[in-house]
Order: structure tokens, then C-alpha cells, then sequence
């Protein structure tokens, strides 16, 4: 296995990930870590000498809503995962092939028939709850229900195409999608119509959104008291300001290793409220075994030399960005969001990240590697198709045509050391650029939310996407679609409003290419990335990697590319 | 036979004339008048140390930027070589003026430089806080204390309920509430991002500290004798408070505000270290030590730094308001002190 670095992401908090449509395919760059135990891929056989113990995890914070179809932060996703099951599962390896979608419910993959609108699934017998009741097509049909009835952040991006989604998203309290979802309990069938066919319906099958909770689950946000799981573990208790316990699903048996495999600990506690440096202090002691946390630029090099083996660094397909609001002065000009563009000095921003091995500069919204991405460049002194560095002078030049120098300008940032420092750094480079800028560092709980609702006339905010599957429009036709731009909606993750016709009919036009032909709509993506950057709504900064740092006890690390570090699969014995 | 004094007799120096004679006596006072004055006079320096020796803009990232370190050119901010190669560091003290002298911060400016600015903001915080208490808190308990009835339990009681909040908790309260819209009250408004938010509300929170003693100080004083002559005699209320009454409270006034300056200094800093006191990029001794947080295991000097001058400067303050009150006390003086 080789060692290789990635790091990740997110600092403090709430990392969103992606959801959107469009072709699919593989992605690249990979890596894998290195350490003692650690394996990146591969189902191998469960190594019952390896079960037991309490794996102890930390975080700043917690990130909110426990409920698996309404919450959207890495943080939880990457626990779902060993918790709760939908009719379809990203493999649970590591590498690359954590990106292949398989069977996790269904008992194997859906029959596709009506031109691809339809998708027939039976369901697997013998799977129980946590609470001890038996899965049945009732909960299916329930669960599908309540993705519009808690207002999943997704209902209206990815289960949008269901038939009677419209009306369900409309009255959201009333949803039954009656010739949308049918569950047939004789038959022991599924069958989801769709409006029309969408080659990315599988993934957005796999993701948490989709999972089958008991049909008398709460028609609201579950919040704080989690619901009822099928996986390997359930929770068994959850206060946001103190911790998070994890156990065994007693009524857990496995059905496909590669869907939801057997997991190692006994016990999963995830501990709220240390410093990010205490974090570390914590691991290097053995007193927790993983942060989530990326670790405080002051500490990395400690890591990074006395530490090496215990720290897995990966890359990931991401990236960090920010956002103008181009519905709102000064960047409801074209002039000076590029002016932005120009001006920001990527290099400056991977140094405040941690340096040249956790992150390299962006140029586009799609991450390298990604299906449909194209080197190119439109903001890089010298033109060429990598960044090279930053015309500070032709910004300067783009902000006085633009005649919008001295307006005030708002950046939102998290407040964490990484994000608030490339936020001090943003208003120092706004202010050089006659701009009055000011900085507002939100908590990580509510920035996300926060930088989305333009009630809250945000000009400018750092923030970062991660996918959630290897499909193009997961970045292009969520984060800049006019579909994903709700006015006045905590739910608009169109944060700088960009809604343009003319870019918008290209995506639709992608989106139908992939339907037949994915290489074509992956060119077809890769020249929508340029049509977008050309209006210059967003300026891509980094695109990162992430730090696992683990324990010693630590054995069996495995990154999934879809969702990371598999939590349920590492050892503490 | 004649009243005026004989022409040998000594003339009296007056109060205030004995008490900087007293206080220019007391040596502890004076070192750390001393330490206050240097520290003032650096920090008026700031512009000409940044522009002129170290040729720095404090207020502006440099993390991308380059020094000079025995004549080699150096990256402000060093990646890591060694190991995973994981980390940026910001260059250490140099010990060299021109060049970085206490080293960078984690956006490469110059740590010095934006220690001297960030001393004129503290200072100007703290000493403008605590004059505005000062003089607010004086009006209001000479007042609540003069009138007595339904002003003195009105305002004694809004005074009680300021009191009874942890001044941490209010000041950080009133900041995070202000630091969004600012703070507009009739004809004043102040910005979200001005120096004097925090000014008003450091001050705002301190008035009960000065307005409660100096009322029970007027209760006292309006049963005095040559009071209730001037009140029997007619003398109009203002003629009475501005030539009895407050000529006797000023003096505890004074005491208090080298006191409470240094008190609406430690505030400040409190209040910026948590993010809602100045603003970036306006540097105060308290945004330093947060901003050097981050770096605490790798450059301790960032935080290490201002935390020094905010002990240094407080404890000056401190010595200098004990000399004040010594020297402006009177019983001290019968005590056998000064």
C-alpha cells in the first residue's frame, strides 16, 4: 500500500457536500495512506479478532441535526454510513472503487425499464431495525415520503425527478407520491417512476438522504434524538453540546460486505467541545483516536515529522471557493467579480491552508481528476491552463472601470483558524483593492446556513464543496444552477445567485447528453466550467486534501473517496 | 486690627498643589509613571517604526512575502521540508529591526509593528473608557445621591441591575449584539466596526463601579453642616453641587481613572480575544494574543508578546492609581503615609 496525502478539509464544522445531477464516471488522484494496518481497498474477510473496544472520536463541534435525511455535513454522512441503509450503497472500501454504487436493501441492483424511468428494486428479507422491527416496503415508500416532508435539503435537487415530487415540494406536509414510489409487500418490490431519465438517479439513491427509516418515523426533523438504523451500529445517545454514543445494532446481521459490512468497535463515542489543539494533545496521548477536525496549521508539522505514521493524508475531490453575490453591489458587476479573480493569490491561500502537500491552487470548479474537468485558467498572470500567480495590477485596473471602488463589502467566513485567516487575507486583498471590507467569522453551525439565505445580503463568503458523487453536475448544476437559487431559503446553495439562461440551457444540455453519451457530456460540462468562470460568480481557491491523524491503537484505515475515513472499519483492538 | 495675614505667615499650598507634591515624592508611583509614559510614547511611535524602519504595512497580509535574514531572502511564511512536509511556519524573531524584529504572524506582518499600533488602540480604548465611566458615573451618583427620593431609587436600581450582570457576560452580550448593526441611540451612532463601540460599551458596563461609591459619598456629604447652610441660605441646587458638593467627590473621580483604565484595558483585550471587541484588520494587544493562539506551539512569541505589555501596562496603571489615591487622600496623609 503506498502512503500518499490528502488532507481534508473542512475545518470547523460543517463541510457540505454535494448533490445535483448529471453524468457520472470515475475520478482520479488517489491516495491512499500508508500505516501500519491501514488498507485502502478491498472487502477482505472480517477479522473477528479485531472486534471490540470503544473508538473514541472528537470534534469542535457537533454539526446539528442527527437526522439522517435532513442533516448534509461530512461530519455525519461519514457516520451514516455504518448506521443507516438505503435501497442502494456506495461500496465500503477504500480507493477508487468506493465510488461504484451496489446493492445495500435491494437485493441487487434495479431493473431499469420505461426508457430509464423506471426502477424496480426488491427488497432484501430479514433486515430489522434497531427497535427490532422488520423492514418492509411500507418503510420505503414512508421513507421516500419523508425526504419531502422534513424538507430534506435535497428534495428539490435530487428526488425532484420522482413523479409527484412537484406536488410534494409544493405541500411537502401531504406528499404520498402515489405514481412516484410503490411498494408492493406481496412481491417484496419497489418501484420508483421517474419524470424522466436520470442517469445519476443511483447515486443519488446511496447518499443519506435516500435511507429507509421506520415508516412511523417523525414527519419533522428528528434533530437530537436519532432515529431507528439498520446498519452495524444505532445511536444510543445524543447531546449536540457534550457527545454522541454509538453501539451495536443488536438486530444487525450482515447481508453484503460490500453494502454495510460488520463493523469493528463495540462502541463509537464521539466527544463535543475541545479545542482543535487539544485534539491532537488528545491522539498523540491515546486519550481519543481521531479528530475531525483539520488540524491547527501550528500543530501539522508536529504531525507531519513526529507523528508521520499515524497521519493519513489524501486528496480529495473538492474544492474551497468564494462566493460573490451577484445579485448585490459591487459584484453585480461582471468587472469586479473579476477583478477578484484576478487579484486573489492562490498561492497565498495554500499556504494559509498548510502548505503545498494539503492543498494546490484551483482555477475551475470542477477538481482535477473529475469527470468532465479541463485544465484551464482564465485568472493566471501570463494566461497558460495552470495558476501561475495573480495580476494584482489588472484587478486594480478591472476595479476602477468597474467604478465600484470604495463600496463596502461583507466577507462571511467560519470562524476556525484556517477559514478566518483566508478571510483576513480576502479583506486584506479587498482592501488593496479600494474596496471597505469587513470581516464577519461565523460559527461553523450556522455559517453554512447562514451564506445561503440571501435575506442576509451576504456579498462575499468562504466556503467549500466536496462531492457527494462522481458526476460533474454534482458541482456545476447544484452550486450554479438557477434551480438550486431559492431567495430567501436557508436552502439556496446557489450562494452567489448566479442564474444565467444562457449557462443554464448548456447544463440542460449536459444533463440530456449524459442520458446516452457520457464522454460527450463530460466535454460538455468541461466547457460549461468555462462558461461559468468566464462570469466570474465564484473564484475557486484550493482544492484540498485531508488529514486523517489517528491513534496508535488505531489499525485497518481505509479512505472511501465517496465518504472517507470508514469509520465503522477501524480497529481499536 | 485687620483678618488678612501677616505678611511672614506661610500661605497654605492647597490641596491639589500637596497632592502632586505627594505624588512626585512617591517613587513607586513615579517608575511607573515611567513605564506608562514609555509605553505611550512607543506606541505613538507605530507609524514611524512601520513606514520607516521596518517599512511594513501592519494592517496587510504579506503571505506570499519575502524578508531579508543574514542577507539571505527568506519566505515570510516557511513550509515545512521535513517529514510529510505538512505546515506553514511563520519566520521567528529576527531580533533585527528592519527586518521582522519579533517575527510574523500567521498572515506575515509584522508582529512589532502591529504590537505598537495595537498599543495605541488599547490605550486609546482603555483610557477613553474609563474617562467616559469616570465622568458618566460621577454625574449620575452625585446626582441619585444629591436628590435622594423616587432619581435616587430609580437610578440606584438601574445601576443595581447593570451591577448584578458578570461584566464579562454583559460586555460580551452588548458586543455581539452591537457588532452587527452598530449602535444608534437618538442622534448618536456609532459603526459596527469603530474603535468606539467598544469604548461605549467597556464604558457603559464599568458606571455602577464608579457611580455607587460616589453616591454614598454625596449621602454623606449633604448632611453636612456647610451644605445645609448653603441649601438654609438659598443657594440655588446647581451652585451648591458644582461648588460643595462636587469639589469633594473629583478627587475619588481622579483615583479611579488610572484604575479603571487599566481595568477597560483587560476588558478590551478580553473582548477582542474573543472576536467581538476590534475588528480586523485594527490590531489591539487583545486581536494579537488571538491571532497568535493559532501559533502557540510554533511561534509563542506572537501571543507571549502583547500578553507582557498588557500585564506591564496594567500593573503600571495600577501602582500609578494607589500613588493618585495615597496622594490625594488625606487621611492617609494622617495615617503617616506619604
Amino acid at each position: 500500500m503506498s502512503r500518499n496525502a490528502r488532507r481534508g478539509a473542512l475545518a470547523a464544522a460543517t463541510v457540505a457536500l454535494t448533490l445535483t445531477a448529471a453524468a457520472c464516471s470515475s475520478s482520479s488522484g488517489s491516495g491512499s495512506s500508508s500505516d501500519p494496518g491501514a488498507s485502502s481497498s478491498g472487502s477482505s474477510a472480517f477479522q473477528a479478532q479485531h472486534k471490540g473496544g470503544t473508538l473514541k472520536l472528537v470534534a469542535h463541534a457537533a454539526a446539528g441535526s442527527f437526522d439522517p435525511q435532513v442533516n448534509y455535513t461530512l461530519q455525519y454522512w461519514q457516520l451514516f454510513q455504518s448506521m443507516y441503509d438505503g435501497l442502494l450503497a456506495f461500496k465500503k472500501v477504500g480507493g477508487q472503487e468506493s465510488f461504484t454504487v451496489v446493492p445495500d436493501l435491494a437485493t441487487a441492483m434495479p431493473k431499469v425499464t420505461n426508457g430509464g424511468k423506471t426502477y424496480t428494486f426488491t427488497l432484501r428479507k430479514g433486515v430489522t431495525f434497531s427497535n427490532g422491527k422488520a423492514l418492509t416496503t411500507d418503510d420505503v415508500v414512508a421513507s421516500f415520503q419523508r425526504i419531502f416532508k422534513v424538507s430534506s435539503p435535497t428534495a428539490g435537487t435530487f428526488y425532484n425527478g420522482i413523479v409527484g415530487a412537484d406536488a410534494c415540494l409544493k405541500t411537502p406536509a401531504s406528499c404520498t407520491l402515489p405514481q412516484g414510489v410503490i411498494g408492493d409487500a406481496k412481491a417484496n418490490t419497489v418501484t420508483i417512476n421517474l419524470t424522466a431519465a436520470d442517469p445519476e438517479f443511483e447515486y443519488k439513491l446511496a447518499v443519506p438522504h435516500a435511507v429507509v427509516v421506520p415508516k412511523d418515523s417523525p414527519t419533522k426533523d428528528a434533530g437530537t434524538k436519532p432515529l431507528p438504523s439498520t446498519g452495524p451500529y444505532m445511536a444510543a445517545s445524543y447531546d449536540p453540546n457534550r457527545a454522541l454514543k454509538l453501539v451495536r445494532n443488536p438486530h444487525f446481521k450482515e447481508w453484503s460486505r460490500e453494502a454495510e459490512p460488520q463493523g469493528y468497535p463495540d462502541a463509537i463515542d464521539y466527544t463535543f467541545g475541545q479545542t482543535v489543539e487539544s485534539e491532537v494533545t488528545a491522539i498523540e496521548n491515546g486519550q481519543a483516536d481521531w479528530m475531525y477536525d483539520a488540524p491547527p496549521a501550528d500543530r501539522l508539522n508536529e504531525i507531519g515529522t513526529k507523528y508521520a505514521s499515524r497521519a493519513h493524508v489524501n486528496p480529495l475531490t473538492a474544492f474551497w471557493y468564494a462566493t460573490l453575490n451577484v445579485n448585490m453591489a459591487p459584484f453585480n458587476n461582471k468587472l469586479a467579480r473579476q477583478a477578484i479573480n484576478w487579484a486573489v493569490d492562490r498561492s497565498a491561500v495554500v499556504r494559509l491552508y498548510g502548505g503545498t502537500n494539503l492543498a494546490s491552487p484551483a482555477c475551475t470548479i470542477l477538481p482535477p481528476g473529475f469527470p468532465g474537468h479541463v485544465e484551464s485558467c482564465a485568472y493566471t498572470k501570463g494566461g497558460g491552463t495552470t495558476w501561475k500567480a495573480a495580476d494584482l495590477a489588472k484587478a486594480k485596473e478591472l476595479v476602477k472601470q468597474s467604478g465600484t471602488a470604495g463600496q463596502e463589502v461583507g466577507i462571511v467566513t467560519q470562524d476556525d483558524d484556517v477559514n478566518k485567516s483566508i478571510g483576513q487575507y480576502l479583506q486584506s486583498l479587498l482592501t488593496q483593492l479600494g474596496y471597505k471590507a469587513t470581516l464577519k467569522p461565523l460559527s461553523g453551525n450556522i455559517q453554512f446556513t447562514y451564506i445561503q439565505n440571501t435575506k442576509n445580503k451576504v456579498q462575499l463568503a468562504l466556503t467549500s464543496w466536496y462531492q457527494d458523487y462522481p458526476a460533474a453536475s454534482d458541482f456545476l448544476n447544484v452550486l450554479l444552477s438557477c434551480a438550486s437559487y431559492h431567495p430567501g431559503s436557508d436552502s439556496s446553495i446557489n450562494i452567489s445567485g448566479f442564474c444565467d439562461k444562457g449557462v443554464d440551457a448548456k447544463m440542460q444540455a449536459a444533463l440530456k447528453t449524459s442520458q446516452t453519451d457520457k464522454a460527450s457530456a463530460d466535454k460538455q460540462w468541461g466547457a460549461v466550467d468555462q462558461s461559468v468562470m468566464a462570469q466570474s460568480p465564484v473564484v475557486p481557491l484550493i482544492n484540498p486534501k485531508m488529514i486523517d491523524f489517528t491513534s496508535t491503537r488505531v489499525g485497518n484505515y481505509q479512505f472511501s473517496k465517496q465518504f472517507y475515513m470508514l469509520v465503522g472499519q477501524l480497529w481499536v483492538k | 486690627m485687620t483678618l488678612s495675614p501677616s505678611p511672614g505667615a506661610r500661605r497654605s499650598p492647597g490641596p491639589w498643589r500637596t497632592a502632586a507634591g505627594d505624588l512626585l515624592r512617591n517613587r513607586t508611583a513615579l517608575a511607573a509613571a515611567a513605564v506608562l509614559l514609555l509605553v505611550v510614547l512607543a506606541s505613538l511611535c507605530a507609524p514611524l517604526y512601520a513606514d520607516h524602519i521596518a517599512h511594513t504595512d501592519p494592517f496587510q497580509s504579506h503571505v506570499s512575502g519575502t524578508t531579508v535574514v543574514d542577507g539571505k531572502t527568506v519566505p515570510v511564511l516557511t513550509p515545512s521540508s521535513t517529514g510529510l512536509g505538512l505546515g506553514v511556519t511563520p519566520i521567528g524573531p529576527t531580533w533585527d529591526p528592519a527586518h521582522y524584529f519579533l517575527g510574523a504572524d500567521n498572515q506575515g506582518r509584522d508582529v512589532l509593528a502591529r504590537l505598537l499600533y495595537g498599543g495605541r488602540t488599547s490605550l486609546f480604548i482603555g483610557f477613553t473608557a474609563a474617562l467616559l465611566t469616570c465622568v458618566v458615573g460621577t454625574l449620575v451618583g452625585v446626582v441619585a445621591g444629591y436628590a435622594g427620593g423616587v432619581v435616587d431609587a430609580v437610578i440606584s436600581r438601574v445601576l443595581d441591575v447593570v451591577w448584578a450582570f458578570p461584566v464579562y457576560l454583559l460586555a460580551i452580550c452588548l458586543s455581539v449584539v452591537l457588532l452587527t448593526n452598530g449602535l444608534k441611540l437618538g442622534p448618536v451612532t456609532v459603526d459596527a466596526g469603530s474603535l468606539w463601540l467598544p469604548v461605549t460599551i467597556i464604558a457603559a458596563i464599568y458606571v455602577p463601579y464608579i457611580a455607587r461609591p460616589l453616591r454614598g459619598q454625596v449621602l454623606v456629604l449633604r448632611n453636612k453642616e456647610y451644605i445645609q447652610a448653603a441649601v438654609g441660605s438659598g443657594a440655588p441646587t446647581p451652585r451648591i453641587l458644582r461648588r460643595e458638593v462636587l469639589p469633594n467627590v473629583v478627587p475619588t473621580a481622579i483615583v479611579f481613572v488610572p484604575l479603571m483604565t487599566a481595568l477597560a484595558m483587560l476588558t478590551e483585550s478580553a473582548l477582542s480575544f474573543l472576536s467581538v471587541g476590534v475588528q480586523p484588520p485594527d490590531a489591539s494587544w487583545g486581536t494579537i494574543i488571538e491571532d497568535g493562539l493559532g501559533l502557540l506551539y510554533t511561534r509563542p512569541a506572537v501571543t507571549i508578546a502583547p500578553g507582557l505589555l498588557i500585564a506591564l501596562t496594567t500593573a503600571a496603571l495600577n501602582v500609578l492609581g494607589d500613588g493618585v489615591r495615597d496622594a490625594l487622600d488625606p487621611s492617609a496623609r494622617l495615617r503617616g503615609g506619604v
